[in-house]
């Protein structure tokens, strides 16, 4: 049976999602749905995807009582510890997860998008450990804010492309891409990084990423003898935060919370594409998108690479309608603050991404129990955030 | 049947081989786009419009390149249209564009606004004939042609249903992989007008990579005519658009041969 926040045979939740490609992809996305189908009906995949997920990424991650953050925020503050999961990031659960399924269909090389470098890193890692060349579309302007995950990459061997295109970010990887997928379509599979793009793509990631909510869940349980009153994520594409939402869905009494990039502020340059889109297609799927009147893609802006998005996934734009999670937004200045808090009370340095999740919570509206994603860990955003400190 | 229909079949009955160009609105410039368009026109049996658009993910770096310098000089999707009604021409226009920008302003509201800037038809390369029944009604009441695309990884199936939808013509996408000048004609083109041919009786056309004299007729052989982006583009934008009609004209010589 179909569960009630999972897409229809059209990839549709509610009136968002579905597929708007070139006519060249779609047998190429049918041909993954059908392999994505299979795999899942297939135990054996299960399996070899949960010893991946054991001993190539290290799961469970913990599930840390951050207790003197807890002080600041004026609530219980339990940490999802993504940050610990092998690559510092979210991002290898759903990597190892489609370049398996990429190897079950034949396919003889990956390419991937990436923003903060982490799905770019994760991709390339689940590629070598596979065998499969990899090459990573990254804007020009995250080469040069996100150099360290540049190098791992490289390192990994993968191939990186700087994409000048449009505003040098996310996006423009992800156009990039797509434009690699169309040429190569029979061989290439596309590890999308987000729950994002056409269907089965934002289903497939948000499936492989319920790893995070489900832990999370049991570890809630196991620590407080109850569930969380509020789960926190921050949302660029999303698949952090659907991940860990998915597995509180049914828990009605818990909220749900995603956070996005304020950026310089609501009224300036931001990348909240819930609290401010409107309904759009970009990427093969309809959702909320920042746009102008002539349907033209805004070029957003986040201090965080990984947040510098002007779409969303269409599972999130679902949610907001439905009013099953609620969509805030951190500015870039909020988030710093809350990257240095965290590393001041808990010694942990957070990923730029989760910091805005972060930052949400210190401003002490919560109350209760509250669990927050840590999807990732700061290492590749020190010198931003140096710069960004002294400025 | 539609204007552009009849137009397409009227030069095909005649044993002519269809000349169809495509432009970015905007280039060379906001004030010489509908002289460019006009004189690119006067060699042509129908001119593709695109649209300027910031994500044009099936283009290739030369007509993504001159959408986005449309773009920076204020030419986007909607005021375009208005910009291609100020060109003097009986030449039928269609107007190519990403989905998005229609879906901004409604798709009724779309079709209307081309229809009264004097387009004849429409393409849009990123939505599938799943998606496209509300657009294409709402393009047949304002008399706007649809004009399908056709990829050499779909199905026989989705061939039939695909070229069910054209009232234009068909487009058959010659080779995988986005707009832009390649070496030689794909191998693949040949297969793909078959399909097309063997789904319907309208006009099929080969484009994307279609870039010199030689493999425009080669495309014509087996198919209707070509459509020619990216060179045309590039004409225009290094030696102006009377030498871009001048290569054009060399274009219909070959076809003619
Ligand atoms: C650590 C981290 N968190 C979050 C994100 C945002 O992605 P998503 O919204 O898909 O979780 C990224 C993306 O690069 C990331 O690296």
């Amino acid at each position: 049976m179909r569960p009630e926040n999972a897409p229809d045979h059209a990839g549709r939740f509610g009136e968002f999602g579905g597929r708007f490609v070139p006519e060249a992809l779609m047998r190429a996305l049918d041909e993954l749905e059908r392999a994505w189908e299979k795999a899942r009906a297939d135990a054996s995949f299960g399996h070899e995807l949960d010893a991946l997920l054991d001993t190539v990424v290290g799961r469970p991650t913990p599930l840390y009582e951050a207790k003197r953050f807890s002080e600041r925020a004026g609530a219980r503050v339990l940490l999802k510890r993504e940050d610990l999961a092998h690559t510092g990031a979210h991002k290898i659960n759903n990597t190892l997860g489609q370049v398996l399924l990429a190897a079950r269909m034949g396919k003889k090389r990956v390419i991937a998008e990436t923003g903060a470098g982490q799905h770019g890193v994760a991709t390339a890692t689940a590629a070598a450990y596979f065998g499969l060349p990899c090459v990573v579309y990254m804007g020009a302007t995250d080469v040069g804010r996100q150099h360290l995950n540049v190098v791992r990459m490289e390192l990994l061997g993968a191939q990186v492309v700087p994409v000048e295109a449009g505003s040098a970010t996310l996006k423009d990887a992800i156009n990039e891409a797509l434009r690699d997928w169309v040429a190569n379509v029979e061989d290439t599979h596309y590890v999308i990084g987000s729950v994002v793009g056409p269907h089965p793509y934002p289903e497939i990631v948000a499936a492989l990423q319920t790893v995070i909510g489900n832990e999370a869940r049991a570890q809630c349980h196991e620590l407080t003898g109850g569930l969380p009153d509020e789960v926190v994520a921050c949302v660029g594409g999303g698949s952090n935060a659907a991940g860990l939402f998915r597995g509180f869905y049914r828990d009605e009494s818990v909220a749900l919370v995603g956070v996005e990039a304020a950026g310089e502020g609501l009224n300036g340059r931001h990348g909240a594409s819930i609290t401010k889109g409107t309904p759009g297609v970009l990427h093969g799927a309809r959702s909320l998108v920042l746009q102008d009147d002539e349907g033209l893609i805004a070029h957003a802006h986040s201090i965080s690479a990984g947040l510098d998005y002007p779409g969303v996934g269409p599972e999130h734009a679902w949610l907001a309608a439905t009013g099953r999670a609620r969509y805030e937004s951190a500015t870039d200045e909020e988030a710093l603050e809350a990257f240095r808090i965290l590393g001041e009370t808990e010694g942990i340095l957070p990923a730029l991404e989760p910091a805005h999740a972060l930052a949400y919570v210190l401003r002490g509206k919560t109350e209760g129990t509250v669990l927050v994603g840590l999807s990732g860990r700061g290492d590749k955003d020190v010198a931003t955030v140096a710069s960004a400190l002294d400025g | 049947m539609t204007a552009l229909l009849d137009h397409l079949e009227t030069a095909r009955s005649a044993g002519r081989k269809l000349l169809v160009p495509y432009l970015v609105a905007g280039i060379p410039d906001v004030a010489g786009f509908p002289r460019a368009l006009e004189t690119v026109a006067a060699v042509a049996d129908a001119v593709e419009v695109g649209l300027p658009y910031s994500d044009p993910l099936m283009d290739g770096p030369v007509i993504a390149s001159a959408s986005e310098r449309a773009i920076r000089s204020g030419v986007g999707p909607l005021s375009a249209l208005e910009l291609a009604s100020t060109a003097t021409t009986t030449c039928p226009r269609i107007a190519m564009t990403y989905y998005n920008p229609i879906h901004r302003v409604g798709e009724p509201e779309f079709c209307r606004v081309a229809a009264a800037a004097g387009f004849t038809g429409i393409i849009v390369p990123d939505i599938p004939v799943e998606e496209s029944a509300s657009l294409r009604s709402a393009a047949a009441e304002h008399d706007l042609a649809w004009v399908p695309l056709v990829a050499p990884t779909s199905s026989a199936e989705r061939v039939k249903s695909i070229a069910a939808t054209a009232t234009g013509f068909i487009y058959a996408v010659s080779t995988l992989g986005v707009t832009g000048a390649r070496t030689s004609l794909s191998e693949r083109a040949a297969p793909v007008v078959a399909a097309c041919r063997a789904a319907s009786d309208l006009p099929v056309l080969v484009g994307i990579g279609v870039s010199t004299p030689e493999q425009a007729r080669e495309a014509s052989v087996s198919a209707d005519g070509v459509v020619v982006g990216s060179a045309v583009v590039r004409h225009v934008l290094e030696r102006g658009a009377e030498a871009a009609a001048e290569w054009l004209a060399s274009v219909r010589t070959a076809l003619d041969a």
